[in-house]
C-alpha cells in the first residue's frame, strides 16, 4: 500500500539530520499541517475531551434530580455499578448478541461475498439488493421486523408463533434481535470480506485448480489465508460495532424483559434516572470494554487496522 | 460445456435470488403497512387487501413529521458539506504530503472508526446543556461530523492514492497555470471520489438514532429516526402502525435512489477503503 511506503520513507527521512531539511520540506510539513488541524481538532475536540469529562464525572455522585448533592466520591459508582446484577445483566446480553450475531455475519457474510464477487448473473442486481440492509436506517427496518412479529399484524408472527408474542418474551425477543442485527449488517460483513477476495489472484486459484484441488481446498487453503488481514478488520469492526447495539433493541423489545444492552441502560440512567455519575461510570466502563476487545484483536491476531501500517495496528 | 454453463447460471441464479428475496422482503413488507388501510392493518396478510394513500396524507399534515423530515435533511447535509470538505483536505494531506504527525491522525481517526459512541452520550449531554447548544441543530452536526470524519478520510485517502497526480505536473508543463492544473484535470479525477464519500457520510448521518435521541428534547431539532420512536401518542394517530410505516418509508426513499443509481460507486467506496493487506 502507497502510504505505508511513503511513511516508511517519512520517517526514515526525519532520522536524517534535520537541519538538512529544505525551504521546500519545510512547506510540505506546514501545508501538511493546516490541511489536517481541522479535522484533527474536531475529532479530539468531540471525543477526547467529553470522555476525559465522562471519566470526571464518574468520580462523583451527580443526579440531576438532586443536583445540591453533588460531591466527589471516589470509585463509589464504580461498585455500586459492578455490584450490580442489572449492569452484569446487561453486558451478558450484550456480549451474546455479539458474539452469535458476528459469527453468524462472518458465515454469511463470506457466502454474500462470494456470490457478489464471483456470480456470472445479475451482479449489479445482486450487489444492489445487498446495499439495502447497509443503507437502510436502523430504526426503519427495526420497525419493519417489530411489526412483522406483531400477533396479528405480522406475516411472521402469524406464521410462527400464532398463539405467543414472541418480543415479549426474553429468549424470542432476544432472537429477534440477533436476527434483525445479521440482516442489516451482513452486507457490510460482505463488503468487507469481498474486498478481501479481490485481493485473491486468479492464477493462483487456477493454479490449484489444475493440480486437483477441490472446491473446499481452494477456498481454505489458497482463499482464506490470503483474505486473513481483510476477515479480521471485518471481524475487528463489527465486533465493536455490535458492542455498541442500541437502536434495534429500541425499538424490538424497548429492553423490556432483561434484553437490555450496556448502551440502553447507560442511555436509561441518563434520561429515565437522569443520573449523570452512575451513567459517565457506565459509559467509561464501556469505554473500556472496547478498549480491551480493539487490544486483544490487534494483539492476538495481530489485525492491521485499514489504511493504517502494522505498527500502528498495534498500538 | 455449454449445458455445464446454463446450469451454472441456473446455480447462480438461484443463488442471486435467495439473497435479493432475503434483502427486500422487510422493505416491501413496510411499504406494505403504510398503503394498508386502518381496517386491514392488523390482518397480518403480506399484500395489502386495500390500498390507500392516507397514511401518507396524515404524516405529511403534521408538524411532528415535517419539521423532523426538515431537521433530518437540514442536519444531514450540512454535516456531510462540512466532513467532505474538512476530510477532503485531511485526505489530501495524507495521501500527497509528508510531515511528522501523520501517522497520529491515521491513528486518531482509527480509534474514533471504533469509539463506543454511547459512552459520549452522558458527558455530551452535561457539555451541550451547559453551552446552551443542547436540543440544537448544531448540537448533532458536531458529532455527525466528529464520527463522519474517519469514514471521510479513509474513503478520500483510497481514492485520492488512485489519482495519477503526475497529470498536474504535465499540465503544468504544457503551460496550464496551477489553478488551472487543478480545476481541469485533478478536480475532475477526485470528484467521483468526492460524491462517493458524501454519499456514505450522508447515509451515516442518515441513520443514527443514539446521538439524535439523547441530544434533543424537542420537535425543534429531532430527526426522523426518533420523531419515529415518539409517534406512539394516541393522541395524533389512533392506530400509529400506519402512520410509523409511511413516515419509515419516506426516509428509505433517498436511501433506495442512492443505491439505485451509484451502486457502483457505494460498492466501491466501502471496499476500497476498508481492506489494505
Amino acid at each position: 500500500m502507497s502510504v505505508l511506503s511513503r511513511e516508511k520513507a517519512a520517517s526514515g527521512a526525519e532520522a536524517a539530520p534535520r537541519a538538512g531539511l529544505s525551504e521546500g520540506k519545510k512547506q510540505e510539513r506546514r501545508l501538511g499541517w493546516l490541511l489536517c488541524a481541522p479535522a484533527a481538532f474536531v475529532m479530539v475536540a468531540v471525543t477526547a475531551y467529553p470522555i476525559l469529562y465522562s471519566i470526571w464525572l464518574s468520580l462523583q455522585r451527580y443526579d440531576l434530580k438532586f443536583p445540591e448533592n453533588r460531591e466527589f466520591i471516589g470509585l463509589a459508582n464504580y461498585v455500586t455499578v459492578l455490584s450490580n446484577d442489572y449492569w452484569w445483566t446487561a453486558f451478558g446480553v450484550t456480549m451474546l448478541i455479539t458474539v452469535i450475531s458476528v459469527s453468524v455475519e462472518l458465515v454469511l457474510g463470506m457466502g454474500l461475498a462470494l456470490i457478489m464477487h464471483r456470480t456470472i448473473i445479475g451482479r449489479g442486481l445482486v450487489r444492489t439488493s445487498a446495499l439495502i440492509p447497509y443503507g437502510i436506517v436502523t430504526v426503519v427496518a427495526a420497525f419493519s421486523w417489530r411489526y412483522a412479529w406483531t400477533p396479528g399484524t405480522g406475516y411472521l408472527a402469524n406464521l410462527f408463533s400464532p398463539e405467543g408474542a414472541p418480543l415479549t418474551e426474553r429468549a424470542s425477543a432476544l432472537a429477534i434481535i440477533i436476527f434483525a442485527e445479521i440482516w442489516k449488517t451482513t452486507p457490510f460483513m460482505a463488503l468487507l470480506l469481498m474486498a478481501g477476495l479481490a485481493l485473491v489472484p486468479d492464477d493462483l486459484l487456477k493454479a490449484a485448480s489444475m493440480d486437483g484441488a477441490s472446491w473446499w481446498q481452494r477456498f481454505t487453503k489458497v482463499m482464506l489465508p490470503v483474505m486473513k488481514p481483510a476477515i479480521l478488520v471485518a471481524l475487528l469492526f463489527r465486533t465493536l460495532d455490535a458492542f455498541r447495539i442500541f437502536d434495534n433493541i429500541y425499538v424490538l423489545s424497548a429492553g423490556a424483559n432483561e434484553t437490555s444492552s450496556v448502551s440502553m441502560i447507560a442511555y436509561n440512567n441518563l434520561m429515565k434516572g437522569l443520573n449523570l455519575g452512575i451513567g459517565s461510570t457506565m459509559s467509561v466502563l464501556i469505554f473500556l470494554t472496547v478498549a480491551i476487545i480493539a487490544f486483544i484483536f490487534v494483539k492476538l491476531f495481530g489485525t492491521a487496522a485499514p489504511g493504517s501500517s502494522d505498527d500502528e495496528g498495534r498500538r | 460445456m455449454a449445458a455445464e454453463t446454463t446450469s451454472a447460471k441456473v446455480k447462480w441464479g438461484l443463488l442471486d435470488a435467495i439473497v435479493v428475496v432475503f434483502a427486500l422482503i422487510p422493505v416491501l413488507w413496510i411499504v406494505s403497512l403504510s398503503f394498508k388501510t386502518p381496517g386491514t392493518l392488523t390482518d397480518g396478510n403480506f399484500i395489502p387487501r386495500e390500498w390507500t394513500w392516507d397514511n401518507y396524507k396524515l404524516i405529511f399534515q403534521t408538524d411532528q413529521f415535517v419539521r423532523a423530515l426538515m431537521n433530518s435533511i437540514g442536519i444531514a447535509l450540512i454535516s456531510t458539506v462540512i466532513a467532505v470538505v474538512l476530510g477532503t483536505m485531511a485526505a489530501y494531506a495524507i495521501s500527497r504530503l509528508d510531515f511528522p504527525g501523520k501517522k497520529a491522525l491515521v491513528g486518531v481517526s482509527l480509534l474514533i472508526a471504533m469509539f463506543p459512541q454511547v459512552s459520549l452520550v452522558s458527558p455530551l449531554f452535561n457539555i451541550e446543556r451547559n453551552l446552551g447548544i443542547f436540543d440544537t441543530w448544531l448540537g448533532l452536526i458536531l458529532p455527525y461530523i466528529t464520527f463522519a470524519l474517519p469514514l471521510a478520510i479513509y474513503t478520500l485517502s483510497a481514492f485520492f492514492k488512485q489519482i495519477p497526480w503526475d497529470l498536474e505536473k504535465a499540465a503544468k508543463m504544457d503551460g496550464a497555470t496551477q489553478g488551472e492544473a487543478f480545476r481541469k484535470v485533478i478536480a475532475p479525477l477526485a470528484a467521483p471520489g468526492v460524491f462517493t464519500t458524501a454519499i456514505l457520510v450522508f447515509i451515516f448521518c442518515w441513520n443514527d438514532f443514539l446521538f439524535a435521541i439523547s441530544l434533543t428534547s424537542t420537535e425543534q431539532s429531532r430527526t426522523v429516526p426518533v420523531a419515529l420512536s415518539f409517534f406512539t401518542g394516541a393522541s395524533q394517530f389512533e392506530d400509529p402502525t400506519g402512520a410509523i410505516s409511511a413516515a419509515a418509508v419516506t426516509i428509505t426513499i433517498p436511501i433506495i435512489l442512492f443505491v439505485l443509481f451509484f451502486q457502483r460507486r457505494i460498492v466501491a467506496g466501502l471496499t476500497s477503503g476498508a481492506v489494505k493487506g
